[in-house]
């Protein structure tokens, strides 16, 4: 056989498992879109469900999705930001900054389940706030934090020193470098990692178990204030 | 003009009524255990272009970046030695690095200009510094591109991003973007080197015009753009400095083999 036709043997062998990856992933896909689209109506999106009977709907479960993520995010972003800047502009390299950063990576293997558990324990009962919003927002910061820290300090360093060396160079003090020149530059990358951070929130599930809780409570869509146990700005309600 | 020649290192003085905006006074720079610059003494002479040549890694750009304190960011360097400017020393811990950079402008081998407008690019640094008038950063921009040469090509699209200037057009805004904060020592690392040659004759003539107002420091692998443009050139050689004088007498009179060697292009 000559090198052409072993060519065109494996590009058709490659091109074959890749259909079948796609194939797997389209049925699944179309599975879901055909029996589930027809269920979805603005009546099913905006009513809340209903206990013992069959029918209503999912908006509480879909508000406190979006509540969940807004209050995670509103935490894990400016700590996750500020430790990302110290890694990647100021920490000095040795032994101690390596070991910080390994620690970062076994954070960020940990399984959500047992990030729930952790929750459970300290949040919910040491802190004593209970199966809440807060609770769940907690846990879900923690389960991020180690990423959404390693994918900005990915997209600070990968800006190039030259254009540290440009700021220093021009009487800018590091802070002034970093925040006008690195930070800006690098914000493409860190929206990225944002929204791929945002993205694993929405769709956990095991931390919240343990965390948030099971149920939702009746939710008044009327009453906005965030004290009242109705409320769906309450963030000390289960949900 | 060279008064007296030091006969055992062949490094010129400058004559006592010659105004020198900046010298050393046996500076040393040392990146761990390995000594990088093994005690230099020199004096640059105000609006005088000096080059500093020499072969790969013997210490001109680490001594360039010593003399507006840039080694202070590389962790493992240490800096002994006097750097006066006026003067004034200011390798201590005492001086403040911001202020000293704006007197002492750098522009760097690559062009790095900042992923911003170009008019962004030379006013952001004046506004940090304090010019806040409108009109006073317009006409900044407008006096640091002419000066630059770039004001004719880019005077019409001025809020373009910078990084789409052709090569040459950007290290000519980086050399813009330095003056603009008033400099009077200018230090430049191989600023042509990543160039082309039509580029490279505007940077060489945007720096003879310059050196009416700033004096440049410029280290350069290129013989013959130290001899085109430079007043006095220094020969590096491993970490000390073997002769400085005048251009014409390091290119056409060397007093050391080793010099006469590099500039004829024997070895290096």
């Amino acid at each position: 056989m000559n090198a052409k036709k072993i060519d065109k043997i494996a590009v058709g062998f490659l091109y074959a498992m890749a259909g079948v990856i796609v194939l797997i992933l389209f049925s699944l896909l179309a599975f879901i879109l055909w029996r589930g689209i027809p269920q979805i109506s603005w009546e099913f999106l905006t009513t809340p469900s209903k206990s013992f009977q069959t029918g209503g709907g999912i908006v509480i479960q879909l508000f406190n999705s979006f509540y969940l993520l807004i209050l995670t995010m509103l935490i894990s972003t400016p700590l996750s930001l500020g430790a990302a800047i110290y890694l990647s502009e100021y920490a000095k390299k040795n032994l101690l900054t390596d070991f910080i950063r390994t620690i970062i990576e076994v954070l960020s293997s940990l399984p959500s389940v047992v990030v729930g558990l952790f929750g459970f324990l300290v949040f919910v009962l040491q802190w004593g706030l209970g199966f809440s919003i807060l609770s769940g927002a907690m846990a879900l910061t923690l389960f991020n934090l180690p990423l959404l820290t390693r994918t900005i300090e990915d997209s600070l360093r990968a800006i190039p020193l030259t254009q540290r060396e440009a700021g220093l160079a021009l009487g800018l003090s590091r802070w002034e470098t970093v925040n006008l020149v690195i930070l800006p530059a690098a914000l493409p990358g860190i929206l990225t990692g944002m929204i791929l951070a945002a993205g694993r929130i929405f769709g956990e599930a095991a931390a919240l178990i343990y965390t948030a809780g099971q149920s939702a409570p009746a939710l008044d869509f009327t009453n906005w204030n965030p004290l009242s146990i109705s409320s769906p700005l309450n963030v000390m309600r289960p949900a | 003009m060279s008064e007296k020649v030091d006969l055992e290192t062949h490094i010129i003085k400058m004559k006592p009524d010659a105004s020198v905006d900046l010298s050393t006074k046996d500076l040393h720079v040392w990146y761990g255990q390995n000594e990088a610059i093994k005690g230099v003494t020199l004096e640059f002479e105000e609006n005088k272009i000096t080059s500093l040549i020499g072969p790969s890694g013997c210490g001109k750009s680490t001594y360039l970046r010593s003399l507006n304190r840039m080694n202070d960011e590389i962790q493992i360097a240490r800096v002994t030695g006097e750097i006066l400017y006026h003067g004034k020393d200011i390798n201590t811990p005492e001086t403040d690095v911001y202020e000293m950079r704006k007197n002492i402008g750098m522009v760097f081998q690559r062009p790095n200009p900042f992923s911003k407008s170009i008019y962004d690019n030379i006013s952001f640094a004046l506004k940090r510094h304090g010019v806040k008038d409108k009109n006073a950063l317009d006409e900044a921009v407008e006096t640091s591109l002419k000066q630059a040469a770039l004001w004719e090509q880019v005077k019409d699209d001025l809020h373009k991003n910078a990084l789409a200037l052709s090569g040459g057009q950007q290290q000519r805004l980086c050399i813009a973007r330095a003056i603009a904060l008033k400099p009077d020592v200018l230090l430049l690392d191989e600023p042509a080197s990543a160039l082309d040659p039509i580029s490279t004759s505007q940077v060489e003539d945007t720096l003879l015009q310059l050196k009416e107002k700033y004096s440049i420091i410029i280290v350069t692998h290129n013989m013959q753009q130290a001899s085109r443009i430079s007043d006095y050139t220094a020969f590096f050689y491993l970490g000390n400095v073997i002769e400085y004088d005048e251009t014409r007498k390091v290119f056409t009179r060397p007093k050391i083999q080793s010099t006469e060697d590099y500039v004829s292009g024997n070895f290096g």
